[in-house]
């Protein structure tokens, strides 16, 4: 089995988010990070590697630094790294993102693809399916279980207070969340290891079967109007009432109070 | 010359640090209260091949660097000295002597296990009556047939009980000089535990890393296969001076990471604290110690770093670790008592960090070589 794992370097939200004065992310004042949601995607990956026996590797479009994710990866147990690289990518929203993946991945041989939900630094969540999108194969996103069988993967979809459990023949896309397991740790021997073998460099000239008027800057229609850091919400009010027409009565005053009704 | 680590360094540090905040610090306080040895924590170590990181991959290690097995036990010892000693223990003291003077077959059936962290180990040549005067050393080993029979008793040794594995330096002949003097001669050996005849007495109970097993061992007629004599015969002295002068780095790891936790703690700690009005590291007292702290950890850190670099790159370097266990262990004790001071009454409750520190600090100037030790080392190449 081959699995391609979409991993992407981003800045660690812990301490808080960093803005520069015209509203775009501080990058510099912030530690890099392999985004969590696709590490966990990277330990489903490698479970299945340690389970099924898989190739496992790990692509991720950034800077020339993004190579340190690559590496993280490999000292993790994937088997080898591609970077994607060039000026002409730079700028990319979520379309061009997937169409610059997209266009990596067709170079490659897979039965899996594995991608994060979503990304700490965009929370978009879009770039997962649009890769599927591109690639005209089938997508299970908000992994929390994954399981193969056969031909087939067998994968629990989380969704509000149920999860589905859905079944779909390979090649296909699955989006992992961060619930989905403990990511494991690197090895000492791993990390030398990583850091000796080659990562494979790729620029525009090597995506295949992608038009330029999609990818970078130019081709992202998406418009930043604003940023802003994650708004936490509120732990609730909890309310107990001896009736219903008292519950009632208290549940119209809220819904009232906030123009609902 | 380039003071900077590489990537790969900065990544197994990060990969340490991770681990050490993680898994270790959370049981850190829980270890030194309860004098239980983190069995748990061993074996995650183990899993993740912490045991054996300098140890060719050939042997069942990581194929690191001494450089990368230091900042392990330093990155350990910040939060817990009690771990950063058991791998310590364990990698410099019995892992290495059988990877530098082991058989083949010595190799794959000890140094294997102990790498790949199925068995643990440790090294017994301290006695009663022996501690930096080796040749007062009681323990004898006689070669009776095909099998070494030892007779005596080892203390002060660390990961005692729990290990799988023990080097044991014990005397095999005694010749004398031209002067007529006698003079005792060792053998290394390598002893497994449940072999009949050798048992564990008391279990000490210590001032600091107090998690750490640390036991008497007994041979009563304890008989052994001839073919677990390490190295040749008669050369169990100069086996176990060389296994200390790596012992000593990893000491210095040791001591330097609890230095270094000491001094992180301790940075927080005076931020957050009010007196007067306003934090403490507003006073100019404080601002001056913390300088010193951080000037004197710095430079252990040199010393400790230059110590393992030494390690992969010369035959000897006794010199280097006498000088970095000596320093680390007198910073370590330094800052961990001014990390105290600054922490107040508070600094002298059990439930703040450093008074756990200065406690740990402690015996780094005492074991594997004594601070004095260490200055007849230096001095003796200084002098030769």
């Amino acid at each position: 089995m081959k699995i391609v794992v979409c991993i992407k370097q981003v800045p660690d939200t812990k301490g808080g988010v960093k803005f520069n004065p015209d509203g775009t992310l501080d990058r510099a004042a912030m530690l890099s990070i392999m985004n969590p949601d696709d590490k966990a995607g990277l330990e489903a990956a490698l479970r299945l590697k340690d389970e099924y026996g898989a190739e496992v590797t790990v692509l991720t479009m950034g800077l020339p630094k993004a190579e340190d994710v690559l590496r993280e990866a490999m000292a993790m147990g994937a088997d080898k790294g591609i970077l994607v690289t060039d000026r002409v990518l730079g700028g990319a929203d979520t379309w061009a993102t997937s169409t610059t993946l997209a266009g990596a991945i067709r170079n490659l041989e897979y039965d899996l693809i594995i991608t994060g939900r979503q990304a700490i630094d965009g929370d978009t969540a879009q770039v997962g399916p649009q890769i599927s999108e591109h690639l005209g194969i089938p997508v299970i996103s908000y992994a929390q279980d994954i399981k193969i069988d056969g031909d087939n993967v067998i994968v629990e979809r989380q969704f509000e207070d149920r999860y589905h459990v859905l079944k779909a023949k390979m090649p296909c896309l699955i989006t992992a969340l961060s619930e989905l397991n403990e990511p494991r740790y690197m090895t000492p021997g791993g990390i030398f290891d990583a850091w000796d073998k080659e990562i494979t460099v790729w620029g525009r000239a090597d995506l295949k079967d992608v038009d330029d008027s999609n990818l970078g800057l130019k081709g992202s229609p998406t418009k930043i109007a604003k940023a802003s850091d994650k708004v936490r919400k509120g732990a609730g009010e909890k309310v107990a009432f001896d009736s219903p027409e008292e519950s009632v009565a208290y549940i119209m005053g809220k819904l009232k109070e906030k123009h609902v009704i | 010359m380039d003071f900077a680590l590489d990537k790969k360094h900065e990544m197994a540090r990060t990969l340490f640090k991770d681990f050490a905040e993680n898994e270790v610090k959370p049981l850190a306080q829980e270890v030194d209260e309860t004098e239980k040895f983190p069995k748990e924590t061993v074996a995650k170590m183990q899993k993740l091949g912490f045991m054996g990181i300098p140890v060719p991959k050939q042997y069942g290690g990581q194929g690191c660097d001494p450089l990368t097995y230091i900042m392990c036990v330093e990155e350990l010892s910040k939060v817990c000295g009690t771990t950063g000693v058991i791998v310590s223990a364990h990698t410099s003291l019995c892992a290495d002597p059988i990877m530098t003077y082991g058989t083949e077959e010595q190799k794959q059936k000890y140094l294997v296990p102990l790498a790949n962290g199925t068995k643990l180990g440790a090294f017994g040549l301290t006695e009663p009556g022996a501690g930096t005067d080796a040749q007062g050393c009681q323990t004898k080993a006689v070669l009776d047939g095909d099998e070494w029979v030892l007779n005596g008793s080892k203390c002060f040794i660390t990961n005692g009980k729990e290990a799988d594995i023990y080097i044991i330096i014990a005397v095999t002949s005694v010749t004398e000089d031209k002067k007529g003097r006698k003079k005792k001669n060792f053998s290394a050996f390598i002893v497994e535990k449940g072999t009949p005849g050798f048992s564990f007495g008391t279990k000490e109970k210590k001032m600091g890393i107090r998690g750490s097993a640390t036991y008497e061992l007994i041979f009563q007629d304890c008989r052994i296969p001839k073919d677990n004599l390490l190295g040749p015969e008669g050369r169990g002295f100069p086996i176990a001076m060389h296994t200390l002068d790596g012992g000593r780095i990893g000491i210095a790891a040791q001591a330097l990471g609890i230095a270094e936790g000491a001094l992180e703690t301790t940075i927080n700690y005076v931020k957050e604290r009010k007196q007067f009005g306003r934090s403490i590291a507003a006073q100019q007292n404080t601002q001056f110690v913390l300088a010193d702290m951080s000037t004197k950890v710095e430079a252990a850190k040199l010393l400790v770093y230059k110590a393992a670099m030494a390690k992969a790159t010369q035959k000897t370097y006794s010199f280097e670790a006498a000088q970095a266990k000596l320093f680390a262990a007198e910073v370590a004790m330094e800052v961990t008592t001014k990390a105290v001071q600054l922490h107040g009454g508070y600094g002298y409750i059990r439930e703040y960090d450093v008074e756990r520190m200065m406690r740990d600090a402690k015996i780094t100037e005492i074991y594997e070589g004594t601070s004095e030790v260490q200055k007849m080392v230096i001095s003796g190449t200084l002098l030769k």
